[in-house]
């Protein structure tokens, strides 16, 4: 029945001629591997040539091998590294307390920005406060966080919400703010009011702002993590950072570096989680140069 | 083509009775629109002409109920909430062409069955059914502004407010649209207030031409075309019409510009 309508429509050939041609330009594109080739060689050369200066001031001799050992070396400890269990503990630990701080830092950040963004008198009190919070050192919470909780989880779950909920909240207030009033307009037109003006309108409108401030809230409370760990080590916890720490102590260089890179990788990963969730919302919003994706 | 009888001062479905509006206050208070009474019939097309800045949209955005009135009174038949239309579709980028269409009815809590079939129908009045899973930015223009008609009459409004909906198109595709509007709203006995800058365009549409002054607004010259539809609109009569109205609305401007 419904086929049958939309098939059944005389002269819209006519009708979309014009329009046809305006349409018809805009879809094409390069074959998928192409375009994948052409994202990674760049990084696959740049890579290589950080390893190659790496191996050069090694063989120079600029620092002591027990100091600074060379690729091949940290390398073959990062193999072996992975094969143990302290590495996938540590890694558990440091995931499930990401996973926490980070959510109660979203619902933190969620509901301060939309509080912000909507109710008058909160922007005057707070608004200045979340950029001004947002530009202080996550570690110089360290401190106050260790004489508040001890060390224990608290205190690092303490300093990630501090560090991430700011620019999580700034994502919403920045969301909200550039709204198009004519969107707007149009909602409350077509018969949306209060809680469904939110739902059909204003947040799907501010998602890409509120995705932005997602990706930067978790760069912050990455490093506010990792610092934690630094300071914070629970001695019967083993984790990504106290790791990195025990390796210090013990001058064990390859060991440190192999984590390093560990840390480096774990938020590449995250990071490209977050690229790739704004890169499709940008493509469904049609704001996303096509030639260039 | 229309067999449409205009009623004897029955209840109109817009009536508009000394509406005046006022923006800001006290010293740099300024008065947009004065005293603007108007009767629209049900079923009559209205177009409503000024020069920019004139208080048109203004006068659209209050029937909407979308500002306040600072005077004078607005009544639309059955309290019905009149669909709007403006010059940039205001379509909602992240849903599709279709979903856009829906949106209306799910906010009315219609059953999902009911609202595919109607949003298909929908699209098929506007001649989009192919492009229901397209997204707004795939569109052009003018399609962008035949979905947000399909999207306005959702609403199943029997008043529809349009503000220069036709206003950023070419010329050629704005000329396809007068026909399908005109179309639509025979087909479905809508009541039409059309805001437009463009005399030809009023002349082409309308069966009455109201010119607007402007700063205040005031309605200073009221016509009805007689031409029978269907109607071109680079046919001589609408050609000596749309030249009567623009001599007056010189005039206007011109005692205004003084």
């Amino acid at each position: 029945m419904v086929s049958d309508i939309l098939s059944a429509r005389p002269g819209s050939g006519t009708l979309s001629g014009l329009d046809a041609l305006e349409i018809a330009a805009r879809e094409k594109g390069a074959t998928r591997a192409g375009r994948i080739w052409g994202a990674t060689w760049p990084k696959i050369v740049a890579l290589a040539l950080a390893l190659a200066i790496w191996q050069f001031v090694f063989w120079a001799g600029w620092k002591d091998p027990w100091a600074l050992p060379g690729p091949v070396t940290v390398f073959r400890d990062l193999g072996a590294y992975l094969f143990t269990s302290a590495l996938w503990d540590g890694l558990a630990t440091t995931a499930r307390r990401a996973a926490i701080g980070f959510t109660a830092a979203v619902a933190v950040g969620l509901l301060l920005g939309l509080a912000v963004a909507r109710i008058r008198v909160l922007r005057a009190a707070l608004g200045s406060m979340i950029t001004a919070l947002q530009t202080m050192p996550s570690i110089a919470w360290f401190p106050l966080a260790i004489l508040l909780f001890q060390l224990s989880e608290q205190a690092i779950f303490f300093v990630v919400v501090l560090g991430a909920a700011p620019s999580i909240a700034n994502g919403v207030i920045h969301g909200v703010d550039y709204l198009p009033p004519l969107l707007l307009r149009a909602g409350r037109n077509l018969g949306a009011r209060g809680l469904s003006l939110y739902r059909y309108v204003i947040a799907p409108a501010a998602l890409p702002a509120i995705v932005a401030g997602l990706k930067q809230g978790w760069a912050f409370a990455w490093r506010s993590l990792m610092a934690g760990e630094l300071l914070v080590v629970i001695a019967t916890k083993t984790s990504v950072g106290a790791q990195l720490q025990y390796a210090r102590e013990f001058s064990d260089a390859p060991r440190l570096i192999a984590i390093m890179i560990v840390i480096l990788v774990v938020g590449l990963v995250v990071d490209a989680a977050f690229a790739a969730a704004d890169r499709a919302i940008r493509r469904r919003w049609g704001v996303l140069d096509q030639t260039k994706a | 083509m229309t067999s449409l009888t205009l009623p004897q001062s029955t209840t109109a479905a817009v009536a508009l009775s000394g509406v005046t509006k006022v923006y800001g206050r006290g010293d740099t208070a300024v008065l947009a629109l004065d005293g603007v009474s108007l009767d629209v019939a049900p079923g009559e097309f209205v177009c409503l002409v000024g020069a920019s800045g004139c208080g048109k949209s203004t006068l659209l955005n209050l029937i909407a109920g979308l500002d306040g009135i600072s005077g004078g009174e607005v009544a639309v038949a059955n309290g019905a909430t009149p669909g709007l239309m403006f010059q940039e579709p205001a379509l909602f980028p992240w849903l599709t062409v279709a979903a856009n269409v829906e949106v209306p009815l799910k906010l009315r809590g219609l059953p999902r069955a009911e609202r595919r079939a109607r949003v298909a129908e929908l699209l098929d009045v506007v001649q989009l059914g192919d492009f229901a899973k397209r997204r707004p930015h795939e569109l052009s223009g003018g399609m962008r502004q035949r979905v947000a008609l399909a999207r306005t009459l959702a609403l199943d409004a029997p008043v529809l407010l349009m503000d220069e909906p036709f206003g950023a198109l070419d010329a050629m595709t704005r000329d396809l649209l007068h026909d399908e509007l005109e179309r639509i709203w025979s087909q479905r006995r809508l009541t039409v207030l059309f805001v437009t800058h463009n005399v030809r365009e009023a002349a082409r549409l309308a069966d009455r031409i109201v010119l607007l002054s402007s700063r205040p607004g005031r309605i200073i010259y009221e016509t009805r075309v007689d031409v029978p539809r269907p109607r071109r609109i680079d046919s001589s009569e609408i050609a000596a019409l749309a030249a009567e109205v623009t001599d007056r609305l010189r005039s206007e401007v011109g005692r205004h510009g003084q």
